[in-house]
């Protein structure tokens, strides 16, 4: 799966998530503009995990602030 | 203003300069003024005046029945524990004032640890200085850079710090999802260490993990289990090992972990194993070495009570009736509970929400009964919860006290 089709997955799968439905853009962060709780945070990980099955690590999640970064990571850890 | 002292009483302020490394609290601070403002008792403040047994306190100048304790057995006022404690005191002083592996062991701490081999029938046991090291020692020197530690969402935070501690990769599922623990365990790149993480019981809501199947998923894909069985203990199982023992999976866990701060009634943890190399755990686990050992009159309290809890089935039966008669009391009342059924000493009332929590709190601490008022985010779910543990100790007379108190304070503030 290539970078596009990875965001495109992710986008769909952030949806029911976005409650107040802010655009999504590269440098949209989860904590400040979508203001994902920590059980919001949970849910949606584990929503895309199932997706590609892969695991991103709370160690990972850690790194990952923008929408842009999480799409980098899963796109790197899909292909592995 | 305090004489003799060359500087003001009050901190000098530096202008311009709001912020510092404490501007962090902001928020909890005011929201913590936001209760207190509204003119409420401060439930994380309550001293103890007196104790006058494992069930009644002097609070706030009112009696008051405890059912927040954890005090599950009621062992605290034991007069054989409270001997052996003075005993011990007398012959050893009142501390080692050193670690375990250095000039902290004495007789007590062997002895402690060989009434937990005998109690869980385990071949290796070792003491921390706290339940919390245990959990921090064991799973951050067991767990390293490259393992994986899978564990409940809902974990204790002593669980989540060992885990960070270990510097393994972190991953959690979704609380008590078998089939989430499994997808996580699947995914895990081959020859990595594994290591699941599960409470036998869950302390916020008192509900028990399905451990009977997680074990064996665990197993399947060679991950070591480590349970910790914290809040069940000489009361869950037939010998009270806890709810490993219940579901028939004692002998496939590595490790258990434990604390004597619960129906042993003192202080300390500990963690029993079956595995060979055990042992090497009291070199290489940081914080049972950099600490110093219990004092010798806590592991002389602690091992008379372990070795009574063994012979505790009738205390054991009744603090179970306690639980089903409170249980079935408060949910009779219309109160929403945190189980459909009681499977713990642990009783979790859902309250609607923060503010109405705190004011319930209230209204029971003045009605003189006392339990935990548990908030986001400790909880699951960022719920607002009154945890009440109950004790073996509470007559069937006081069990009926307390849900007269929580009618009237239910009623009071209109939950009920």
């Amino acid at each position: 799966m290539d970078r596009a089709e990875v965001d495109a997955k992710i986008r769909e799968l952030a949806e029911p998530f976005n409650k107040k439905g802010i655009a999504i853009k590269e440098e949209t962060t989860f904590a400040n503009d979508l203001e994902f709780d920590s059980l919001t945070v949970m849910d949606f990980v584990a929503a895309i995990e199932d997706e590609f099955d892969i695991i991103i690590s709370m160690n990972q999640q850690a790194e990952i602030e923008t929408y842009g970064q999480l799409v980098d990571t899963v796109h790197k850890l899909q292909a592995d | 203003m305090s004489e003799g002292i060359s500087q003001p009483d009050q901190p000098h302020v530096i202008e311009g300069e709001g912020k510092d490394l404490f501007s962090k609290f902001d928020d909890i601070i005011a929201l913590r003024e936001g209760l207190l403002s509204q003119g409420q008792e401060d439930p994380f403040n309550l001293v103890m005046e007196k104790v006058l047994s494992p069930t009644r306190a002097i609070c706030n100048g009112r009696e008051t029945i405890l059912l927040g304790t954890y005090n599950y057995m009621g062992m605290t006022f034991d007069p054989d524990v409270v001997e052996a404690g003075k005993q011990a005191l007398a012959d050893f002083g009142s501390g080692t004032t050193g670690s375990r592996v250095l000039n902290g062991t004495y007789q007590g701490h062997k002895e402690v640890e060989q009434a937990l081999m005998d109690f869980y029938d385990m071949d290796h046991a070792m003491v921390f200085s706290t339940g919390y090291q245990a959990n921090l020692g064991i799973i951050s020197t067991i767990a390293g850079k490259g393992d994986y530690v899978v564990l409940d969402i809902d974990s204790h935070a002593s669980i989540w710090d060992g885990c960070k501690m270990g510097d393994a990769e972190i991953v959690p599922f979704k609380h008590n999802d078998i089939e989430a623990m499994e997808k996580r365990l699947r995914r895990i790149p081959e020859g990595a260490g594994k290591l699941v993480v599960l409470e036998g019981v869950y302390s916020m809501l008192g509900d028990i993990a399905p451990l009977k199947e997680m074990v064996a998923v665990a197993k399947k894909y060679g991950a070591m289990v480590l349970v910790d069985e914290a809040h069940s203990m000489g009361f869950i199982g037939e010998n009270g090992r806890g709810v490993v023992e219940t579901a028939g999976v004692i002998d496939d866990v590595d490790f258990i972990i434990g604390t004597f701060s619960k129906s042993v009634g003192t202080v300390g943890g500990f963690c029993v194993s079956n595995h060979p190399k055990f042992e090497i755990m009291r070199l290489v686990c940081r914080p049972y070495v950099f600490t110093a050992s219990l004092p010798p009159s806590v592991v002389a309290t602690a091992c008379t009570s372990i070795r009574k809890l063994m012979h505790g089935s009738n205390k054991r039966a009744h603090l179970w009736e306690n639980s089903r008669t409170l249980h079935k009391g408060l949910k009779d009342l219309g109160f929403q509970l945190g189980t459909e059924e009681p499977q713990s000493a642990i009783i979790a009332v859902i309250m609607p929400d923060l503010e109405k929590g705190a004011a319930m709190w209230e209204a029971l601490i003045k009605g003189g009964l006392y339990v935990n008022l548990a908030r986001p985010p400790a909880t699951p779910a960022n719920m607002t919860l009154l945890r009440c543990s109950l004790c073996a100790e509470h007559s069937e007379k006081e069990v009926g006290q307390i849900l007269e108190i929580f009618e009237e304070a239910g009623k009071a503030v209109g939950i009920i």
